[in-house]
């Protein structure tokens, strides 16, 4: 097996991997066979298969409802927290309890599995760049990422076959990729505006270690925004300008999936033009009449001035929490695509009041960061260190519905805390411990990561000790074990393991489902062609798939998947050769692939 | 840990440099090819390395945990002092907070009036310098005086640090206090700290608290 690990970067809208180069020891991105380094992050379920990448970017007008695109703000997150957003978004996302999913292609799909379908590809294109299995890789995710985010990213790899042996923030991957050769020691602050989060981190590079002094962000901001803000103005206007055409017609572009997908898209096309451009001309063509106007930098900068101010505050509360001020940046660090726009690239100056490094490309960056992480990992580099703290503060729920925090934001990981607690009633059997994530004072505020209940023998009130203890890894997941010390009564959980196992039985049933399907359909084309006892192997092994698929054994649904797909094996083999027999004669189909 | 003076003045970028080395030698990042035992003992080293840093660089948290170390060492388990400010400082805080619930009932009816809003941040002020006196204090010529103190005088030094680290929680407190009356006096602020609570502790048989046993973050055992 090969030790190789590979560096991903899985963004919101394009995902990229690669590797250090033993020969140069420079990290390089592997491209695809036609020569691009972007993977669009997009997903288009079709009814001939999933279609991961440019093809599915060019479904994005075509089949709005079936193409997933920047699943990485769904990453982890709660109906709740999406719902807002998922107005705008023309793939149906499902209402409920629990992380969301989504219902694209006739199917249900959570956002894991969507990236595990990207990771997959960039998967097999290292693999084909190296010639053999590629079976590790870092991923990176934004910095303020929280906690169900991180596990949610994590699972995607593990679905694609992936062991992700470390979690990187996006920032900080950045600053190992200048750092190779392009930094100084001193205080470097990293501004990354992807396409749907934003990152801020102040770190001191010295003696090869890169400490992170603190983080902040927004997982919500990005150049996905800047597009919505663009596009729902173009409707505006649209509507302003060519209410004859769309009132004849009866046309309500803002209910129409396909209409808004290109209108976001031409917003996109629209918005990377005027970076290097001042003006520009937007046609768009929609039934009945062709929309075209002329747009400046200027309009495209009034509209978006107030999202860039957005990303100012988290650079001031960042320092702040590094206790430094503007003046103590040695160095700024341009990272992410939306950091190509000038205002952007303005305001960071104003804000730091020096010129940013962008000798690296802002789309690669992070990719080769996680690229040099990797290799560290590897054992190929040991003069470089970095060391990564957690973006947001963890604690416990105690009485009132107050958070104590145990591990504040900003402390650097790995980390353990371990805290005293006690019961407020007498002869109390149970204790609810709630774990939060957040900066807020009261627990409804936070981040509620999971509850578990520990088990204690009746004492009077105050009298149990319970010790909490948080250990938060060098990938920023949190384990939290309670022991009651009397007793010693244990539990302990890392947070969405139970969710992870909830998610692949769903995976493994719906493997079985499409399995279910094919050998449905097979019986019952060419249930004449095989002999009874065959008829009756298959039909006892679709039944026993059937009763493990009702039941939660996750091995028990994938040995029975497994033992269909063997059963129908040569039915599916006879009915392919009858299939083929029409137009190939009497020649075994095995016999014509074999020639291949 | 560190190979470091036991001496509240710390020299931070002799602390800095041997931090670095430290978290080189212990880092889980050279270590992964290690069996899974000795990565979780290598992680729990790495963990114990980070808090120790973290709280010697911070002359603040360095007295509190001088003040930790003390108190264990002789104090019986349980019987730990409660930390006491001055009894005037407590007067004066109490009529803080009286004046602060008037003028939270006053912007429960409506906006606070600009003469309150003035008082109280005219208050805030004056509460934030005398926090950061009280934290130069703490971190200046309280800490010297240890440092060069004799065992005898020793337990007075710590009694002034429990009082100054008391006084410290108080004044933080309150200013905290203000902060939110003063941000968002636009908002409801009547019951909303209580209410949504009750739901979730609605259970007659786990209202979960916490004890007032103050465990610590990762005591640091060099």
């Amino acid at each position: 097996m090969s030790s190789r690990i590979i560096g991903i970067d899985l963004g919101t809208t394009n995902s990229l991997v690669a590797y250090v180069d033993e020969a140069t020891g420079l990290p390089r991105v592997i491209p695809d066979a036609d020569g691009r380094p972007l993977l669009p992050s997009v997903v288009a379920f079709t009814p001939d298969g999933i279609v991961v990448g440019e093809p599915a970017r060019r479904q994005l007008a075509r089949r709005p409802a079936d193409t997933v695109y920047s699943v990485k703000r769904l990453m982890g997150r709660g109906f709740e927290d999406v719902k807002d957003e998922a107005r705008y978004l023309p793939f149906r996302i499902l209402a409920g309890e629990g992380l969301v999913r989504l219902a694209v292609g006739g199917r249900e799909v959570t956002p894991p599995e969507v990236s595990a379908v990207v990771l997959k590809a960039l998967k097999e294109r290292a693999e084909r760049h190296f010639g053999e299995s590629v079976e590790k890789a870092v991923v990176t995710v934004p910095a303020y990422f929280n906690d169900a985010q991180r596990q949610a990213t994590k699972d995607a790899g593990r679905i694609a076959g992936l062991d992700v042996v470390r979690i990187v923030n996006e920032p900080t991957a950045a600053s190992l990729a200048y750092g190779l050769h392009r930094l100084s020691e001193g205080v470097v602050a990293v501004y990354d505006l992807g396409g749907g989060t934003f990152d801020v981190s102040i770190l001191r590079v010295k003696d090869g270690v890169f400490e992170v002094l603190a983080t902040n962000g927004d997982t919500h901001l990005g150049g996905d925004d800047f597009d919505r803000v663009l596009a729902l103005w173009l409707l505006e206007d649209i509507a302003a300008r060519h209410h004859t055409e769309l009132d004849r017609d009866c046309v309500d572009l803002a209910r129409d999936p396909e209409a808004m997908q290109e209108l976001r898209l031409a917003a996109e096309a629209a918005k990377i033009r005027l970076s290097s451009e001042e003006r520009t001309t937007l046609t768009l063509p929609f039934a009945g009449f062709t929309y075209r106007r002329e747009m400046t930098r200027a309009d495209l900068e009034r509209l978006v001035e107030p999202l860039v101010g957005r990303t100012l505050g988290p650079c001031r509360r960042a320092l702040a929490d590094a206790g430094l001020s503007a003046a103590d940046i040695d160095e700024v660090v341009l990272v992410g695509g939306s950091t190509r726009v000038p205002l952007v690239r303005r305001r960071v100056q104003e804000l730091f009041g020096k010129t940013p490094h962008s000798q690296l490309n802002p789309d690669e960056v992070v990719a080769l960061g996680a690229a040099v992480q990797a290799h560290i990992l590897a054992g190929g580099i040991t003069n470089m260190l970095l060391l990564d703290v957690t973006p947001l503060s963890l604690g416990i729920e105690s009485l009132g519905g107050i958070v104590n925090v145990l591990i504040p934001r900003n402390t650097t990981i790995p980390t353990s805390a371990r805290e005293m607690f006690t019961t407020s009633a007498d002869g109390q059997t149970l204790v609810d411990l709630h774990v939060l994530q957040g900066e807020r004072e009261l627990a409804k505020d936070c981040r509620s990561l999971g509850r578990f209940e520990l088990r204690i023998d009746p004492m009077p009130a105050g009298m149990p000790k319970i010790e909490v203890t948080f250990l938060i890894d060098a990938n920023g997941i949190l384990q939290v074990q309670a022991k009651e010390q009397r007793t010693d009564k244990e539990d302990s959980f890392t947070y969405a393991e139970a969710d992870v196992e909830t998610r692949m039985l769903i995976e493994a049933r719906n493997e079985a489902d499409t399995v279910l399907v094919h050998a449905g359909r097979a019986l019952k084309q060419g249930a004449h062609l095989v002999d009874v006892a065959e008829r009756a192997a298959i039909e006892t092994a679709v039944a026993a798939l059937r009763a493990a698929r009702a039941g939660d054994d996750r091995d028990r649904i994938h040995e029975a998947t497994t033992a269909v797909n063997r059963a129908t094996e040569h039915l599916a083999e006879v009915l392919m050769d009858a299939a083929l027999k029409g137009a190939l004669g009497s020649r075994r189909a095995t016999e014509i692939l074999g020639e291949r | 840990m560190f190979g470091l003076p036991r001496k509240l003045a710390v020299d931070s970028a002799e602390l800095q440099r041997r931090f670095y080395a430290l978290a080189r030698e212990h880092h889980p990042d050279f270590h992964q090819a290690a069996p899974a035992e000795e990565r979780a003992r290598i992680e729990a080293t790495s963990a114990l390395v980070n808090a120790a840093y973290r709280t010697l660089r911070d002359p603040i948290a360095r007295v509190e945990y001088l003040v930790r170390l003390e108190e264990g060492r002789e104090t019986k388990e349980g019987d730990i002092d409660k930390p006491k400010a001055p009894p005037a400082l407590l007067q004066e805080m109490f009529e803080i907070q009286e004046a602060l619930a008037e003028a939270r009932s006053e912007a429960a009816k409506g906006a606070l009036g600009e003469t309150t809003r003035a008082t109280l941040a005219e208050q805030r002020e004056s509460l934030r310098a005398r926090l950061k006196d009280e934290e130069t204090r703490l971190a200046g010529p309280l800490s010297a005086r240890w440092d060069s103190a004799a065992p005898a005088e020793r337990p007075a030094i710590l009694a002034a640090f429990k009082e100054a680290l008391a006084t410290r929680a108080y004044l933080r407190t309150v200013i905290a206090d203000l902060t939110e009356t003063l941000d968002s006096d636009t908002e409801t602020l009547s019951g909303e700290t209580d209410s949504g609570i009750e739901g979730r502790h609605g259970s007659a048989e786990a209202p979960r608290t916490r004890g007032g046993m103050g465990g610590h973050i990762g005591a640091p055992h060099q």
